[in-house]
């Protein structure tokens, strides 16, 4: 089965060329390498932050930008990472692993693969 | 990658097609750091895809599983073959798995394992029957959309995920506990299942301390059933209970249970909370009860429980063995807490305090704010008692 991890961390990420942004940067590397070896791992990335993001939205054929994300969170969702494990368990034992778990928190979203039972 | 993937023909198949895939992406992204580890990463991963497909026949199995009533536990405890006693472990991890809400888990404990009709559970929890199956729809479409398997954790999880399936037994017996009128038909159900899941977890997972507590703690609080009830349906203090109506025989295996599950050296919540239901199954009456011993079990109950329900217990105990001035001491320590201060038992067991030690205005209103924060039915018919006992 797939799962998305949703990594959301503390507000503000570190800046970048900070000793801090590096730190970050080598323990996901270092989670993310693992998973790799594991197998487990199909795709991941970093985001650029929220302030980055445009929200599109068509409504009576009349397409409206804002900028911004779709919600505002307190927290800053930075990045994602996507698995595939046996079952629930397995996913939430990677999860934990990723340094978002500790300083913030990461959600586990199944997703739906086509001839999966729904 | 058959070790891993153990199937010879899947693996091969993976191992060609992760090159036909690096053949094709490598051009376009660049050479990767590591090309072998990186193959070696698809490989597992394509062939993966495969079991996923398997394993989503299986989980459409589990699920209808899910659906089934009565699982053995419900059944008298006969003659267990090894797979079937797996299939029931599986079963009840599954339920009471964390990523469910303690609502659904406790729902599916009661539907799925011991075979509840979805109309009883929702009578035990005083909601409408529609919300107690909605419950049940939603609890049974995480556990497939999510992928909870149907299996006994992996031994590092055990502890934790065995207090949630005690947790779930323990909520499911004090539903049943609580009730003292109304739908006390449906209410003893619960104790009585609840007693046999206790038991049979004994036997699925022996040698654990915390299930044989657990299984202690029932026995020893349930044999005080028939004398929690008054004649007009009213709860019974525990002080005032007719003695003579407890169940020996339960209190008797319990506390058996209690000192064996003790003596592995592994102490925990539900044989501490154990050992004190078996000082009160030990005394003739309150007076003659060892509250010393309560206590100084409270103090260690307070080391895995640091709550305010557990605290005030200790409150009330103390006060039983120093005196109420020393109990209410403690409990208005407790009440200082702006959290705690709208918990009515807290009020309820100040009251009480008070009462005991003559002073009739300061019990009266306590027993007042207690009511004015809103206690159960039971409860208000108590309180009221009691009040009007001070009055006249």
């Amino acid at each position: 089965m797939r799962y998305l991890f949703l990594l959301y961390g503390t507000s503000p990420l570190p800046e970048p060329g900070t000793p801090e942004h590096t730190a970050m940067y080598a323990d996901y590397a270092t989670a993310v390498q693992t998973m790799a070896e594991a197998g487990v791992l199909v795709s991941c990335a970093p985001l650029q932050p929220a302030s980055a993001s445009t929200t599109v939205r068509v409504r009576d054929g009349q397409t409206l930008l804002t900028d911004g994300p779709a919600a505002e969170l307190k927290e800053q969702f930075g990045g994602y990472t996507l698995v595939e494990c046996a079952d629930l368990d397995e996913a939430l034992r990677w999860a934990a692993r990723m340094p978002a778990a500790s300083d913030g928190m990461v959600e586990v979203r199944p997703v739906i693969t086509a001839g999966a039972p729904t | 990658m058959t070790r891993l993937v153990g199937d010879l023909e899947v693996a091969e198949d993976a191992v060609q097609e992760a090159c036909a895939a690096a053949v094709a992406q490598w051009p376009a992204a660049g050479f990767p750091a590591s090309p072998r580890a990186w193959l070696v990463g698809v490989a597992r991963h394509k062939a993966l895809d495969h079991l996923r497909r398997e394993a989503a026949r299986q989980a459409k199995e589990v699920a209808a599983t899910a659906e089934l009533g009565p699982g053995r536990a419900d059944t008298a405890p006969g003659v267990a073959d090894e797979a079937t006693d797996d299939d029931q472990l599986g079963l009840i991890f599954m339920c009471c798995h964390p990523a469910l809400s303690l609502a659904a888990q406790t729902a599916l404990t009661l539907r799925s394992i011991c075979g509840l009709r979805t109309a009883e559970i929702a009578a035990a929890f005083l909601v409408p029957e529609p919300t107690m199956a909605q419950r049940l729809v939603r609890a049974k479409r995480k556990i497939t959309q999510a992928g909870i398997a149907m299996r006994m954790p992996p031994a590092a999880d055990v502890p934790a995920r065995l207090a949630a399936v005690l947790r779930v037994i323990f909520l499911v017996f004090t539903e049943g506990h609580m009730a003292t009128s109304g739908q006390a038909l449906v209410r003893d159900e619960l104790c009585d299942r609840a007693l046999r899941l206790a038991r049979e977890l004994t036997r699925l997972l022996p040698g654990q301390p915390e299930v044989t507590g657990l299984l202690a703690l029932i026995l020893l609080t349930d044999a005080r059933r028939s004398a929690r009830v008054g004649a007009a349906g009213e709860p019974v203090q525990l002080a005032d209970q007719d003695r003579g109506r407890w169940d020996r025989a339960m209190i008797d295996e319990g506390r058996t249970l209690v000192e064996t599950a003790l003596a592995a050296g592994a102490p925990g919540p539900y044989q501490l909370r154990a050992a004190i239901a078996a000082c009160h199954g030990d005394a003739a009456s309150a007076d003659d009860t060892d509250w010393r011993q309560i206590v100084a079990l409270y103090d260690e109950l307070l080391r895995y429980e640091p709550t305010p329900v557990v605290a005030a217990n200790r409150a009330a105990a103390v006060a039983m063995a120093d005196g109420p001035a020393e109990g209410l001491r403690l409990l208005r320590d407790l009440a200082a807490d702006e959290a705690l201060a709208s918990w009515p038992p807290l009020h309820v067991a100040i009251a009480e305090l008070h009462r005991q030690r003559g002073d009739a205005s300061a019990a009266l209103s306590a027993y007042q704010a207690a009511l004015e924060l809103g206690v159960p039915e039971a409860q208000r018919t108590f309180i009221r008692h009691r009040m009007r006992g001070l009055k006249s």
